[in-house]
């Protein structure tokens, strides 16, 4: 990975790593590293390896092969209870048979020496006025609510202070509403205490607004690393386009290939002219690929109205429109095109036209806005 | 079929219920009920064959619960870690030593034990120093206690194992996860956890040790176990004696019982 030389002392560092559960790869030869305060997500559908790699860390598992640092220092066939990282995990595994403050002491109380009453009931009170339970300690653990469950877990290891914070699809069990309000709680919580977070997610939502890195994993493999924004917008091919964001895509073979621009004979014949996505390899001319459209990057119009400054304008009329407060997202059906989703944002212009379903439309885009890709 | 199941019942506790009724009996005969009143339970009390009979029975269920609770722990904690065609050996013998009928125990006990014992004893006192009387070993307490506890510490096992495997795994890791080392993660986690369950198998263990007739029967020697005592003293005719007896060891039982079931199913996680 090319950002392996930039921090000196990676707070994690893969080399090689594979793991095998018998006959099954679960983690494929990845390398990585993970910056000192970073937050990095694992991103990928269940059974991509991400969980695994995490539990690597922790040292639940260890490596079949490679070798995994932490802060510099190989920690391979180290037990966990010696690992200087702490995790979060998705069922919270609260000790049903403690309060909440002998859960968040329980980490502290293992240390040798171990720390004095005082110091330990100290920390306990700071923990829990850092993630705004002050007043819980004496509760039991099954008498909060999910959200608080969350937090108490969370306190539970950041009391610690480990190197790193492991987060194992921390926010999966909460509703929608209190999983956004974790996500910008666990963003300032990152920023404040200023320790390594590696999050474990398939929701790409959850891991673009929240982390500072991402790596995209699939079978066991990562198929792209980079921030949030690098993902989005150079996608190195069609698996990590369509799981970061929502895109339109169009398929064809690639008719002329240079390096400002690239044009694909689509199904439908026509031909659509896109840039390459800086990550990826120039595609072969003859070689399947497809076209990559954002929906907010497309305009739609009335039927006859003309747009000069376009490219590409298909015609087609509205299935669909959902309105989403401060976007509207179109379904066109288009001829020869299959269906495209476009996002229209709300404007105060008059002259913006919304469109109802039955409406004919035209819909287009400039080439620059559009991504050619491995068809992968 | 309603019919059925309250003939069913009726057939199963009413005698149950009439040896209770008639242990209040005032008169003499355990056939005919006149009047009510505790003089059974005063003679029963009273009897020192009786009283030793309960302390033997009291001692050797004790003994047996904590054998079999401590060794049955053992087992199921490392046999959870076992797989494949070991652990299917192992899965078999332990219902296997269930459903063998206590009758095969008994019999196939003593005649291990009577075999053993003949070999070992002409040795053991070949080998005695002079002058002080050989160790000669012999049917009692421990060869009872032995008998008992292979069949309760699999009634352990099969308790502690169904914990186990109910027990939230993450919990394990989240206690390794906060440095404890695998020791404390026994005692701090672990135990608390499954200790429901070691607490009703050492209940139950009480209850079918102190219970037990026929392997006692067998293997006891001459220390008479309470079941021992009444089967004996029933051969001279049943009395209300008799019924105080029964209805005595029915209540110890049934209070045990209760409360394994009541540990069993308490709700300690939520």
């Amino acid at each position: 990975m090319s950002e392996q030389d930039i921090s000196e002392s990676p707070d994690i560092r893969f080399v090689g790593v594979s793991k095998w559960f018998g006959d099954v790869v679960a983690v494929d030869k990845i390398d990585l590293s993970v910056e000192r305060g970073a937050f990095f997500s694992f991103l990928g559908p269940s059974g991509c390896g991400k969980t695994t790699s995490l539990r690597l860390i922790a040292g639940f598992d260890q490596p079949t092969e490679g070798d995994v640092f932490i802060s510099g220092t190989s920690v391979v066939g180290i037990p966990s209870h010696k690992r200087p990282v702490n995790m979060v995990f998705q069922n919270y595994a609260l000790f049903p048979h403690m309060n909440v403050a002998d859960n968040i002491a329980y980490g502290l109380r293992q240390r040798n020496p171990k720390p004095p009453k005082q110091e330990i009931a100290k920390r306990v009170d700071e923990t829990l006025e850092l993630v705004r339970l002050s007043g819980f300690g004496k509760r039991k653990s099954w008498e909060l609510s999910g959200g608080q469950q969350q937090r108490v877990a969370l306190a539970r290891a950041l009391i610690n202070h480990p190197t790193v914070l492991l987060l194992d699809e921390p926010l999966a069990a909460l509703d929608r509403k209190l999983r956004r309000e974790m996500q910008m709680e666990l963003q300032t919580l990152q920023r404040e205490v200023g320790i390594t977070f590696i999050l474990v997610t398939h929701d790409q939502e959850e891991a673009l607004s929240m982390s500072d890195r991402i790596c995209i994993m699939r079978e066991g493999q990562i198929i792209q690393s980079g921030s949030p924004r690098e993902l989005y917008d150079e996608p190195v091919n069609r698996y990590v386009a369509d799981f970061v964001g929502k895109t339109n895509f169009f398929n064809g073979k690639v008719v002329t290939a240079n390096k400002s621009s690239i044009s694909i004979n689509s199904e439908s014949c026509a031909v659509l002219v896109g840039v390459k996505s800086k990550g990826a390899p120039t595609p072969k001319i003859g070689s399947n690929a497809c076209v990559a459209v954002r929906p907010e990057m497309i305009s739609i119009s009335a039927a006859d109205e003309k747009d000069n400054h376009a490219d590409i304008v298909i015609k087609g009329h509205v299935k669909n429109r959902i309105f989403l407060g401060e976007h509207s997202e179109y379904l066109i059906v288009t001829e020869g095109f299959g269906d495209v989703l476009v996002l229209s944002p709300k404007t105060n212009e008059s002259n913006r036209r919304i469109f109802a379903p039955g409406d004919h439309v035209s819909i287009s885009w400039m080439p620059e806005a559009v991504l050619v890709l491995e068809d992968t | 079929m309603r019919l059925y199941s309250i003939a069913i019942y009726l057939f199963l506790y009413v005698p149950i219920f009439i040896i209770v009724l008639f242990s209040f009996n005032a008169g003499r005969h355990a056939s005919e009920l006149r009047g009510l009143s505790l003089q059974w339970y005063g003679k029963a009390l009273a009897n020192p064959f009786v009283v030793d009979a309960f302390v033997t029975s009291l001692v050797v269920a004790l003994t047996v619960a904590i054998l079999s609770t401590l060794m049955g722990t053992a087992a199921a904690l490392a046999l959870q870690r076992l797989k494949g065609t070991l652990r299917i050996l192992f899965d078999g013998m332990i219902y296997i030593s269930i459903m063998i009928p206590g009758i095969v125990i008994g019999i196939a006990t003593l005649v291990a034990l009577v075999t053993v014992f003949n070999f070992l004893n002409p040795l053991l006192a070949s080998v005695w120093p002079e002058g002080v009387k050989p160790l000669k070993l012999n049917m009692g307490y421990a060869t009872v206690i032995a008998a008992h506890t292979l069949f309760t510490m699999s009634l352990v096992i099969i308790l502690v194992r169904a914990r186990i495997a109910g027990m939230d795994r993450t919990l394990i890791e989240a206690s390794t996860d906060l440095y404890a080392t695998p020791w404390r993660t026994f005692y701090q986690i672990t135990l608390p956890q499954i200790f429901p369950a070691i607490l009703s198998g050492f209940l139950l263990s009480f209850t079918f040790s102190f219970d037990d007739f026929i392997i006692s029967f067998f293997v006891a020697g001459a220390n008479t176990t309470l079941p021992v005592y009444i089967f004996s003293s029933i051969r001279r005719g049943i009395t209300p004696e008799v019924n105080a007896i029964g209805t005595m060891v029915l209540a110890v039982s049934l209070i045990l019982l209760m409360a394994a079931q009541y540990l069993l199913h308490a709700r300690t996680n939520r």
